[in-house]
Formats: structure tokens, C-alpha cells, sequence
């Protein structure tokens, strides 16, 4: 019997069900979890990946549609790059990052400057946060395979 | 084949024969990579071979529906279902489905719209211009599983319609060998109903419950 495995697992349980309790993650990354399997273990990892990726790419497209320096700010282009971004993280299940969007394309909408910026600042953060978060899960996640134990089921709810 | 020869055919003791549908294989638009990679995933955890391009012009091109000769024109990637994005960029999801139905060679194959907003009329739309479903994003599992089951089922009564009239077909062949030409008649006598009018017709039934 191996106490460290145990522990690990309990960790990376109660860890789990605090994301999804914080708001940061919701079913539809409990529906990504179905896809993976031995023949695909890193699908989530991978599906994530490609995510934070998209995040850097639409922010930087959000920013420079903002930026008052070149001109008279897009706002339908602002909100292009917003609609790609809550489709993405709804995909994925990034719930706050989702949530962002949803008031970030309102602002979008009625021009507003101010609470456009706020929500690039904010959105930013968000994704960031989500990224460590979710690296800190997969860690754990390895230390238990390492170990010579299962990733363990985490039933949400 | 010689005159009078009979091609022999494997038919079980029960009489019924049972055409194993081979795999779908199942074309997938969207301009966005992450959802384009769940889409594949969901679609290769159904069994189906997956073909994902990012926009409704690559999917045309694939099809070979831009005027080029397509991909899928080899017999091996015959197309038997698309599921596309509704809002891309250059051609929309509609304007791609618009394009399949006005295709003699392209019209029969199903197509599935997914959408991230839940507008009623932009569904309607769909499902008028001939949309076999509509998915809202983001796509389960068991929404992947629905279609599948839908189109399966459409395809193996394809396959039996043709099978059954091949049998036909054999049986003519088999009592009248001396002439080579008795069985070449088109067997229509069972209305195949293309899944996409069936909606459509339903679509009408409900609207005129209004």
C-alpha cells in the first residue's frame, strides 16, 4: 500500500472540484475528459494548449483594434475577435474566461471604451490564471502516473 | 463475365441480407482550431474516419466543388456527412450549405450546422434550406452520437433499398440467363426519401401547428 499515492490523489481530487467551484472550470471540461483515453492521454492537455494559444493570439488582435494610436478604434473588430474568444473557451470549458467575453462583447457593442480595455486587462489575467491553474492539475496528475498510481475520476456535483 | 454466367452472391440461410455499413467518413468545417480539434476528436471516438478543414471555401475546394477536381473524388474519401460551423469568416455555414443542396452530385449527403447562439430563426433557416440537424456549440458526446445514429440508420436503409434490388436483380438473372440484358431496368419501386426533405417536411408539419 502506498500512503504517497493515496495522498496525491486526494490532492488532485479536492484541487479538481475547487476549480470547478471557483468558477473556473465548468461541464464542458468534464465533457473534454470523456475524449481522452490510453489511446489519447493528453487530448485535454493538447485541446488547452491550442486554447492558450488562441488567447494570446485573439488578445493581441482585442489589443490592437484598441489602440487609439492608429486610428479610430474598430469596435465590430474588437468584438469579432471577442466572439471567437467566448466560442473557444466555451469549448474548453473556461468558465470565467467565457463570462468575460459575455460582458466584454456588450461593451463592444455599445462602443464603450473604458469597459472595453477593463475587460482586455481583465480577460488577460483571467487566461493567465486559468493556465497556472490547470498546469498545477496536470502536475499532479503526472506525479501520480509517476508514482505508479491511476488518475482518479473526479465526480462533479 | 461470360453470357449465362450468374455472379454469385452470399445469401444467409434467413434470407435477409445484412449490409455492415462501412465507416462514416465525415467532413468537419470550422474556422476555429481549438474547436476544430474537438470536433475530431468527438467524431474519431464515434468511429468515424475525420477530414477537418478551417473554412467553407476549403471544404468546396475538398469536394471539388470550386470546379477543380476535389480530394474526395477518389473513392476511397467519398464524403457521407459534413458538419460545419455556422459563423466563419468569407463563406458562412449557410452559404456552404447552400452551395451542397444545389449540387446534383452533392445534395444527398447530409449536412449538420453548429452554432454558439441559440437563434431561433437562424435554425429555421437552416433546417428550410435543407440541414439534416442543428448542434449547439459547445458539442457533446452525445450530440456526436445522435447524428451518427441518424445518419447510420439512413445509410444501412440505402444500402438495403440497392441490396434488395440486387437481389431482385440476381433472382431475374438466374431464370432468364439466355438473355444478357433482362435485368439492366432501374429498380425505383421503393421510394428512397432523402433524410434532408423528411426534416423539411416535418419542419412544415410543426410550423403549421402555430
Amino acid at each position: 500500500m502506498n500512503a504517497g499515492i493515496a495522498q496525491l490523489q486526494m490532492q488532485f481530487r479536492d484541487y479538481t472540484i475547487s476549480l470547478y467551484q471557483q468558477g473556473f472550470l465548468d461541464d464542458q471540461f468534464t465533457e473534454l475528459k470523456k475524449l481522452q483515453d490510453d489511446g489519447s492521454p493528453d487530448f485535454v492537455a493538447e485541446v488547452l494548449s491550442l486554447f492558450f494559444e488562441d488567447c494570446v493570439k485573439l488578445i493581441g488582435n482585442m489589443a490592437r483594434a484598441l489602440d487609439k494610436s492608429t486610428g479610430t478604434v474598430d469596435f465590430s473588430q474588437v468584438g469579432a475577435s471577442v466572439h471567437q474568444l467566448k466560442g473557444s473557451s466555451s469549448s474548453v470549458g473556461a468558465k470565467r474566461v467565457k463570462g468575460l467575453c459575455v460582458t466584454f462583447k456588450e461593451y463592444c457593442e455599445a462602443q464603450n471604451y473604458e469597459g472595453c480595455v477593463r475587460c482586455l486587462q481583465q480577460v488577460d489575467i483571467e487566461y493567465k490564471t486559468l493556465k497556472t491553474k490547470l498546469q498545477d492539475m496536470f502536475n499532479l496528475e503526472k506525479q501520480i502516473v509517476q508514482a505508479g498510481g491511476v488518475v482518479p475520476q473526479v465526480d462533479i456535483d | 463475365m461470360a453470357v449465362g454466367e450468374v455472379m454469385r452472391m452470399e445469401i444467409p440461410a434467413g434470407g435477409d441480407l445484412t449490409v455492415t455499413p462501412p465507416e462514416l467518413h465525415v467532413l468537419a468545417v470550422d474556422d476555429s482550431i481549438v474547436d476544430r480539434k474537438v470536433i475530431e476528436r468527438l467524431l474519431r471516438i464515434s468511429a468515424c474516419k475525420v477530414t477537418t478543414v478551417d473554412s467553407g471555401a476549403r471544404a468546396l475546394q475538398y469536394l471539388g466543388l470550386d470546379g477543380n477536381k476535389g480530394a474526395s473524388d477518389l473513392k476511397d474519401l467519398k464524403v457521407n456527412l459534413i458538419v460545419t460551423d455556422y459563423s466563419m469568416p468569407g463563406l458562412t455555414g449557410y452559404d456552404l450549405l447552400k452551395k451542397i443542396k444545389e449540387s446534383s452530385t452533392f445534395r444527398e449527403i447530409p449536412v449538420v450546422i453548429m452554432s454558439s447562439e441559440n437563434i431561433l430563426t437562424r435554425i429555421e433557416q437552416c433546417l428550410k434550406e435543407g440541414a439534416e440537424d442543428f448542434l449547439l456549440k459547445p458539442v457533446k458526446l452525445a450530440d456526436v452520437k445522435r447524428i451518427k445514429q441518424l445518419i447510420m440508420r439512413n445509410e444501412a436503409e440505402e444500402c438495403k433499398t440497392s441490396s434488395l434490388s440486387n437481389k431482385r436483380k440476381l433472382v431475374e438473372g438466374n431464370i432468364d440467363t439466355s438473355s444478357s440484358s433482362s435485368s439492366s431496368h432501374d429498380d425505383s419501386s421503393v421510394e428512397d426519401i432523402p433524410s434532408s426533405k423528411r426534416m423539411k417536411s416535418e419542419f412544415e408539419n410543426l410550423s403549421s401547428l402555430h
